[in-house]
């Protein structure tokens, strides 16, 4: 493996690293609070993305400038985490929230069978591009090799100012305190006059519009085709359980850790390439059962 | 004791209702000796469900197993379809004590995903190593001779309904006797409270363990039976989506009982057939709609209804 090759890789796996952290950033807040790994999060990615690449093909139409167009992702994203988001833990995870844990993971997999038949109703299953998005922010060369500007940098930024929007909520404002407070302990939450409904809504459509952004943002760097969301669900436990569940911060490291390692395989084993996402889980899980950045907890008897 | 008798009734029935409906309409047989098998890999993912896990990728072990039966008929056509099946077992059951070694460390949602990533890198392999698997085209495999005997195909198709419906039946009464063993109580425990378990003195991995190579081994033979039965293995028959079908008919089911994973097949076969017929391409969306139904109003599935029918009519009757 030549050294240029190497950089390429690295810069694929970085690029790719800001979007899984993205998908799994949603995913392991919904856990933290909720205690729900919800499965659906893979057709909200999807949808996302199907959306986006929609509403950006919708603009390129009426020729709308470069602005406008990465508005649009954004757009796509806060519509579909909101309206799915909402009709996901409004009409289905509430009716369920005092029943076995295994019949609420059953009944956001419920969810995502559904999301899927009805992806491929709205949107077929001819692939869907939108790549002119990556095309008018130009390259940019890196050592020599030159990359695409709105991978490069554009991805991981969303990723990274998501990641410390999302600290600072939960650190410096009130109701980021209050959600703290719920993933803590519910009951003691509500005793203290904390609205935990309320709680619980606002955390489940934040991290569906996470879900759902790491879909629009991906939307323009890959051509959509049906069954996209479950691999990235799949991929997106991959990290969430490699770090730990719940774990923001461990999942910024592990998806890099992550994406890193999937694109070198891309580069050297492709056959490998689905494989090792799940190599690396199952060796961290073996050495630490609960994931890297977990600590310890007091058993509950 | 009137609750048993009409279970018992209800299996007798039902075996001679899969075997006139197989005999009367020639072309019932496939979709009856599918039905089955998936009524068969159920009742292997129910006594998953039994200690409170639900694994969202035991295809995989139905994959290993048909893969097994495709392999072996391929390396020596000569042999019978029974030891195709022998084998198609026993890999399942290795693959099952191997990974179960390092699932059963797991619970809840660990346990379920952690076995659909092990099934998805399975899934994804055999797609790949186009060489040795034939890819997403799959294998071919030709139809061996049954206990000695070279059958054609109507006469092959009549002889696998009625040993899967033995199978299925044997397989029943056994896992129901498990669910009653000290050990199959020791697994239902792991549910309801495993730390009290670990006082008694019993290791629930151990327990766990038990449960899942015996329950990979279920999930084994009606991979093998759906391998002989198609005449062809392709990675779909361990996709994510067929374990999902699996935990869909055990839940739907219920796994208060043996025969809801059959009862869960039937009425999963109905709803196939009839979206086949009407309402093509949305299969998956009738499949999500019926499991938030079930859930919400029939947590304990099929079995759990009919179970609190003949208890309600018993206490009503008696007292």
């Amino acid at each position: 493996m030549s050294l240029d090759l190497l950089l390429l890789a690295a810069l694929d796996g970085f690029s790719y690293a800001g979007l899984l952290f993205l998908v799994s950033l949603g995913l392991t807040l919904i856990f933290g609070v909720q205690g729900i790994i919800n499965v659906a999060h893979g057709s909200l990615y999807a949808f996302g993305g199907y959306t986006a690449a929609s509403l950006v093909i919708w603009a390129l139409e009426k020729q709308a400038p470069t602005w406008v167009l990465l508005l649009a992702l954004v757009l796509a994203a806060l519509a579909v985490g909101a309206v799915l988001g909402g009709i996901i833990e409004i009409g289905l995870l509430r009716r369920v929230q005092d029943k076995d844990p295994v019949l609420q993971l059953l009944v956001t997999f419920a969810a995502f069978l559904m999301f899927e038949d009805l992806q491929r109703l709205i949107w077929g299953a001819t692939p869907y591009s939108s790549s002119e998005v990556v095309a008018k922010l130009g390259n940019i060369s890196v050592f020599g090799v030159t990359y695409t500007r709105y991978q490069l940098l554009l991805i991981p930024a969303v990723a990274i100012v998501c990641y410390l929007g999302l600290l600072f909520c939960l650190r410096r404002t009130r109701l980021g305190k209050q959600i703290v407070a719920v993933a803590h302990h519910r009951e003691v939450a509500t005793a203290l006059g904390i609205n935990t409904k309320r709680i619980g809504l606002i955390t489940f459509v934040t991290g569906a519009f996470f879900g759902a952004l790491g879909g629009a943002i991906a939307a323009p760097t890959t051509s959509l085709v049906p069954g996209v969301g479950t691999d990235m669900i799949v991929l997106s436990f991959s990290v969430v359980a490699t770090a730990g569940l719940g774990q923001v911060t461990g999942a910024l490291i592990t998806a890099l850790m992550i994406g890193l390692a999937r694109s070198i395989a891309v580069y050297t084993a492709p056959e490998m390439e689905v494989a090792v996402p799940y190599l690396i889980m199952v060796a961290v899980l073996l050495v630490r059962p609960n994931g890297l950045f977990t600590v310890a907890q007091a058993r509950r008897i | 004791m009137s609750r048993l008798l009409d279970l018992r009734l209800l299996t007798v029935a039902g075996s001679l209702l899969c075997l006139v409906l197989g005999l009367a309409f020639p072309w019932s047989k496939t979709p009856l000796i599918v039905g089955l098998c998936y009524g068969i890999a159920a009742l292997g993912v129910a006594a998953m469900v039994r200690a409170g896990q639900v694994s969202f990728g035991h295809a995989m072990y139905a994959c290993v197993a048909g893969y097994t039966v495709a392999f072996l008929a391929r390396a020596w056509p000569q042999l019978d379809g029974m030891l195709l099946i022998m084998g198609g077992i026993g890999t399942s059951l290795i693959a099952g004590a191997v990974i179960g070694v390092f699932v059963v460390r797991y619970r809840g949602i660990f346990f379920g995903m952690l076995n659909l990533a092990f099934c998805m890198v399975l899934y994804s392999v055999i797609g790949k190593v186009y060489d040795v698997t034939g890819g997403t085209d799959g294998l071919r495999i030709n139809r061996p001779t049954v206990l000695g005997i070279a059958f054609e195909r109507d006469g092959f198709e009549t002889a696998l309904l009625i040993g899967t419906l033995g199978v299925a039946v044997v397989l029943g009464v056994l896992v129901q006797r498990y669910f009653q063993s000290a050990s199959g109580e020791a697994l239902a425990g792991i549910k309801t409270n495993e730390t009290r378990l670990e006082y008694l003195g019993l290791s629930a991995r151990k327990i766990l363990w038990n449960g899942y190579v015996f329950s990979a081994g279920i999930v084994g033979v009606s991979g093998a039976m759906f391998a002989l039965v198609q005449g062809l293995v392709t990675p779909d028959i361990g996709s994510w989506l067929r374990s999902g079908e699996f935990v869909f008919i055990t839940i739907l089911g219920g796994s208060g009982h043996a025969i809801g994973a059959f009862l869960g097949a039937a009425v999963f076969e109905l709803v196939k057939l009839f979206a086949a017929a009407y309402m093509t391409g949305i299969w998956q969306l009738l499949l999500g709609a019926t499991l938030i139904i079930v859930i919400l109003v029939a947590p304990q599935g099929i079995v759990g209804l009919l179970l609190q029918k003949s208890a309600a009519s018993k206490g009503g009757g008696g007292h």
